[in-house]
């Protein structure tokens, strides 16, 4: 699929709340939309995006042809353990793109 | 000078409206939400329960110059603890194709409830976010926006 | 136009205020220390969007352009990398003082075109498709490494010809409504033309990631709206007439600092 850039900070004090920012490329073509041929260009989005640490669930999003080309998302958790967070963006045909980033906690 | 429209200087206007690609063109859709489906996916979504105004709060520019790309931020007053926390955000809009934009799943562990994201609009609307709490009620949050248009698009 | 009445009206106020009709008197170019970016005419939330690297989507294709950087292309089996080294040392300032001369071809060049002669001379590689995703991220990669540097370009005596044609295009009227460049960025910028504000033109952002365009585009893309949008046939994509134009922007915004991946509406 597509490339990602994510900004999770690298070290965090146990408790503290850090923000998570995720932004993936991706075109989010709403299925609404003439192309060039006068026909509607076939919808194709990202519409299931799941942030993981350490294995658990911490945010998830369902997203809609209303959400801007080349999806931004940022939300914040509780910096609870060193380890992986992992990021999957999930498309219409059921495609995923993986992106991990490490933390450690003290 | 394909409108005229009176005066000299409505003609002029019109000519550089029509004329110059310079003024977007939004190309009629063929689906558009309507007041009437946002509220029937806000239904879907809260079913038989009392949404009230307040603890959510939905920030979104008044005035947007693309609505290709709004930045929004949601806000919900909540200590989230195990006890007291926002399970889901949904935010809905009234004028687009379809009347859902994104639901967001959180839980205790966000520390926080603040979730931002950059949203499309075809049109100047109202948006809608709403809050489920841990303790099952609903709450939510509006704001009116206009949306500009872009000049010299391409065709 | 979709003919909702709140937005004719609207764009009936706005195309008002700026009155093209009577405002084609010649109004003195922007002098020097007038010159602002486009950045200076954006809302605050794009502007905010611009200057954070973590949240500006143009970094997806300076990632992806890093990625290329370093990846084997061509019959040649070489890399970006394996010439050029640290693209944060080699190419910094590169992008600020394009288009050069290129004197093997006696023709200015544009970033891009430069990519692809690397790509076909020294990779045995095809050349990219002019805004091709690849050379967009190639170049918003090495734009990005003279980010906040001053531009620098036309230095060279034997760019001048050249710079006075892309003069005379930016001042000549052309398409049905018969405008030049400069009518509209230079004697009424600041003004409303629909719901946009009119810049001042000057390149200081290139490959940049439009609103309108939900992507990343090159400068000559963004000739090519301004072209349409006067109802002017567009120039194809890599022509001479476009690197002139280039060269006359780019020589005029001397000083300024690049800014890319700058974000437009
Ligand atoms: C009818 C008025 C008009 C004419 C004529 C016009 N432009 Fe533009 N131009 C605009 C507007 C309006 C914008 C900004 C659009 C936006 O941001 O939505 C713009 C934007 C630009 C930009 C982007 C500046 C930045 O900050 O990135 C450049 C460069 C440019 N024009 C060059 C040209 C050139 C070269 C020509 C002649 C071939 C030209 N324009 C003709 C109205 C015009
Ligand atoms: C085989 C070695 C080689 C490879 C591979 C190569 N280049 Fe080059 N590149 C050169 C040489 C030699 C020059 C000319 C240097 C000069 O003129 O000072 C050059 C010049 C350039 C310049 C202009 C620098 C300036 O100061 O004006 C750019 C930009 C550039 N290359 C980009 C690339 C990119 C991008 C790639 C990969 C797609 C690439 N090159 C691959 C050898 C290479």
């Amino acid at each position: 699929m597509a490339r990602a850039l994510i900004n999770v900070p690298s070290k965090a004090k146990r408790g503290e709340i850090i923000e998570i920012k995720a932004l993936v490329s991706h075109p989010m073509e709403t299925g609404y939309r003439t192309g060039p041929d006068g026909g509607l260009v076939p919808r194709d989005i990202i519409s299931r995006f799941l942030c993981t640490y350490n294995g658990e669930e911490i945010f998830s999003a369902d997203l809609f042809p209303a959400i801007a080309a080349n999806p931004f998302l940022s939300f914040t958790t509780v910096a609870t353990e060193s380890g992986r967070i992992a990021f999957r963006w999930i498309d219409d045909k059921g495609q995923a793109h993986l992106e991990t980033a490490e933390i450690v906690v003290e | 000078m394909s409108e005229g429209s009176g005066s000299m200087g409505a003609t002029r206007r019109d000519v550089l409206a029509a004329g110059a690609g310079c003024l977007a063109l939004i190309v009629a859709r063929p689906a558009r939400a309507t007041p009437e489906s946002m509220a029937s996916a806000i239904k879907a979504f809260v079913g038989e329960a009392e949404v009230q105004t307040g603890k959510v709060a939905l920030d979104i520019p008044p005035l947007v110059e693309n609505g290709n790309s709004v930045p929004l931020t949601v806000t919900v007053e909540s200590p989230m603890t195990q006890q007291d926390f926002v399970r889901t955000i949904a935010i809905f809009n009234e004028k687009n194709p379809q009347p859902n934009v994104a639901v967001f799943h959180l839980g205790p562990r966000a520390g926080r409830a603040v979730v931002s994201t950059r949203i499309r609009l075809g049109d100047s609307q109202n948006i809608v976010a709403i809050a489920r709490l841990s303790d099952g009620t609903f709450w939510s949050d509006s704001a009116e926006l206009i949306v500009t248009l872009p000049a010299c698009v391409e065709s | 136009m979709s003919g909702l009445p709140n937005r004719k009206l609207r764009n009936a106020g706005i195309a008002g205020a700026l009155g093209l009709g009577a405002a084609l008197a010649l109004a003195p170019e922007a002098l020097p220390q007038e010159r602002r970016s486009g950045f200076e005419f954006m809302s605050r939330e794009s502007q905010v969007l611009q200057q954070d690297d973590t949240s500006n989507p143009g970094m997806l294709w300076v990632a992806e352009g890093e990625a290329l950087w370093s990846a084997r292309t061509g019959a040649s089996g070489r890399t970006c990398a394996d010439c050029h080294g640290d693209a944060a040392v080699s190419m910094k300032g590169v992008a600020a003082r394009y288009p050069v001369y290129f004197a093997e071809q006696s023709r200015p060049i544009d970033l891009q075109g430069r990519i692809n002669i690397c790509r076909e001379v020294n990779q045995n590689a095809t050349p990219l498709p002019y805004e091709s995703r690849e050379l967009l991220a190639l170049a918003a990669f090495i734009g990005k490494q003279s980010r906040g540097m001053p531009i620098t370009a036309g230095d060279d005596q034997r760019l001048e010809p050249f710079r006075a044609l892309g003069q005379e295009l930016y001042e000549r009227r052309q398409g049905q409504l018969n405008f030049s460049c400069a009518n509209c960025h230079d004697d009424h910028w600041g003004r409303k033309l629909a719901s946009s504000v009119i810049p001042q033109s000057h390149p200081t952002g290139y490959p940049l990631y439009r609103l309108e365009w939900q992507s990343v585009g090159s400068l000559q893309r963004r000739f090519r709206n301004c072209m349409v949008g006067v109802r002017a046939e567009p120039y194809p994509f890599g022509s001479p007439e476009y690197v002139n134009l280039e060269l006359f922007l780019m020589t005029r915004a001397r000083g300024m600092p690049l800014e890319t991946p700058a974000i437009r509406p």
